[in-house]
């Protein structure tokens, strides 16, 4: 589904992603991970568009969308969250919701339901915790029509209680064969829900694989723990 | 006497209303802070001036004063929105400079510091126009009202709170921005006409940024993203700034003494009512 060759960023002298080349395959969750200052975001970033790249492809469903911009990547069907949330503060959640998707309350509902969401549909985002307002950035994301999903580190900073909400949403949305990009830091659920992990350290891509060979890796155990 | 005072105080209220509105789609609710928006009103009064001036007729002249203006918005914006925050703001207000310099040396067109006196009445009872003016201007904040709540204002709304988000649930921000300022712009165009035609004499000074001060003074008071705040803000203030020419007994000092006024209420406001009076949103 989503396909990244050679991709490279520099900010200056720093080689934020460097040569990276994986795939993202339909109907899987795959999680990117790797530690502080891997280049996950950076590449979250790339494949959405908001960071343009130097060199290297990105494709989506065949289709080239290397360099487009944000807007026109969207519309070819990657939807995403924030690391941290990206709410329209001022605005009520329908408003927000129907900047994604111009639909009924019916559906709106439907959305939120499936979040765990319960608040009206005419409250201000900015009244929300942080934790809903996270919620409802997920909401937003599954209206908008997609054929990929990114999260990127959807359960931090949110309490236990939400954070399991999470878990379980992910879990659904592996159920319904979507497909997903996630960037996550709590490796237990990353292993538990992955179809496959893409690790990442100092901007390259160390490892892919399923997760069972992942979490023997020397490599990746060495890019984690130190040599 | 006194209507006829009534009739100017009412047709300047209005026009007022219309400029303030319409700089508050582009700051209040697309969150462009756009410090040049009296360049655009100046550029409706002298276009429908020059063109009534000669022979055209005003109801001609009153649009085409909107388009140009909404032409030159569009324009000045598809150059200038990729520019975040303080950035665009202080790029606009040099537009104001570059306008009164403009207005004052391009004398084959308008006349420089001299003006552009005998602009037509478009009516010559002025409490025709009065009524005139309100309908007009009760016309354009309603087409802005519904604007604001239509979906291409939710999206207005959107980018002021954030742009990546929006434009990652696939909306075209830079589109939109230019859109904003085009649609504010034409508006302050037409009440740009408005004005020439009540005043029947136009100059460079009547354009610069003691107005402009006075209008942001209005949005802020009135709140940012409220149509609401901003009449109730532009009738205080209005009825607050004439007043004053009854108190203050040399006339020298009704200038000073109503910036200071300005001043003293954006204090009070930012201080004990950041979000102004019906505001939704932080100044």
């Amino acid at each position: 589904m989503l396909s990244l060759k050679n991709v490279s960023k520099s900010f200056g002298g720093v080689k934020a992603v460097n040569g990276c080349t994986f795939e993202v395959e339909e109907n899987t969750i795959t999680s990117l991970i790797g530690p502080n200052g891997a280049g996950k975001t950076t590449a979250f970033n790339i494949i959405s568009g908001l960071t343009k790249i130097d060199k290297g492809t990105i494709r989506l469903i065949r289709k080239n969308i290397t360099n487009l911009p944000a807007y026109k990547i969207a519309q070819s069907g990657i939807s995403r969250t924030f690391q941290l949330t990206k709410v329209f503060k001022n605005m009520s959640i329908k408003d927000n919701l129907l900047i994604a998707k111009k639909t009924d309350e019916e559906e709106m509902k439907q959305v939120l339901d499936s979040v765990y969401l319960e608040k009206p549909l005419d409250t201000i985002a900015s009244e929300l915790s942080y934790g809903q307002q996270r919620l409802l950035e997920l909401a937003r994301a599954l209206l908008m029509p997609h054929s990929l999903l990114m999260l990127d580190e959807p359960t931090a900073g949110v309490n236990p209680k939400i954070r399991q909400e999470f878990k379980s949403i992910l879990k659904k949305l592996k159920k319904q064969g979507k497909t997903v990009l996630l960037i996550e830091h709590d490796m237990e659920f990353v292993m538990d829900i992955s179809d496959f992990v893409i690790v990442m350290d100092e901007g390259k891509v160390l490892r892919v694989g399923k997760p069972k060979a992942i979490v023997k890796d020397k490599k990746v155990l060495e890019a984690y723990l130190g040599k | 006497m006194i209507h006829e005072f009534l009739f100017s105080f009412v047709t300047f209220l209005f026009i007022y209303f219309l400029v303030a509105v319409s700089l508050n789609l582009t700051i209040g609710f697309t969150g462009l802070v756009n410090l040049g928006h009296m360049v655009f009103f100046g550029v409706g009064a002298y276009t429908s001036a020059i063109l009534t001036i000669n022979g055209v007729p005003w109801y001609f002249a009153i649009i085409v004063a909107g388009v140009v203006a909404s032409i030159l918005g569009a324009i000045i914006a598809s150059i200038t929105v990729r520019l975040k925050g303080d950035y665009f703001a202080m790029v606009t207000l040099g537009l104001v400079f570059i306008a009164i310099a403009v207005s004052r040396n391009w004398i084959s067109l308008t006349r420089g510091a001299l003006g552009l006196p005998g602009i037509p009445d478009i009516f010559r009872n002025n409490f025709y126009y009065t009524l005139f003016t309100i309908g007009v201007v009760t016309i354009a904040i309603i087409i802005i009202y519904f604007l604001t709540n239509s979906e291409t204002g939710k999206i207005f709304q959107a980018i002021r709170d954030d742009e990546t988000a929006t434009a990652i649930l696939g909306k075209n921000t830079y589109f939109y921005k230019i859109l904003s300022v085009a649609i504010s712009t034409f508006f302050a165009g037409i009440a740009g006409s408005l004005f020439a035609h009540h005043l029947n004499f136009i100059d460079p000074t009547l354009f610069d940024l003691e107005l402009f001060v006075f209008i942001l003074a209005i949005l802020i008071s009135g709140g940012l993203a409220s149509i609401k705040g901003t009449i109730v803000a532009g009738f205080i203030l209005s009825v607050l700034i004439t007043l004053l020419r009854f108190v203050v007994v040399t006339p020298e000092l009704i200038g000073p003494m109503r910036n200071m006024l300005f001043l003293v209420i954006l204090i009070l406001i930012l201080i004990y009512r950041p979000r102004g009076i019906f505001g939704r949103v932080d100044v």
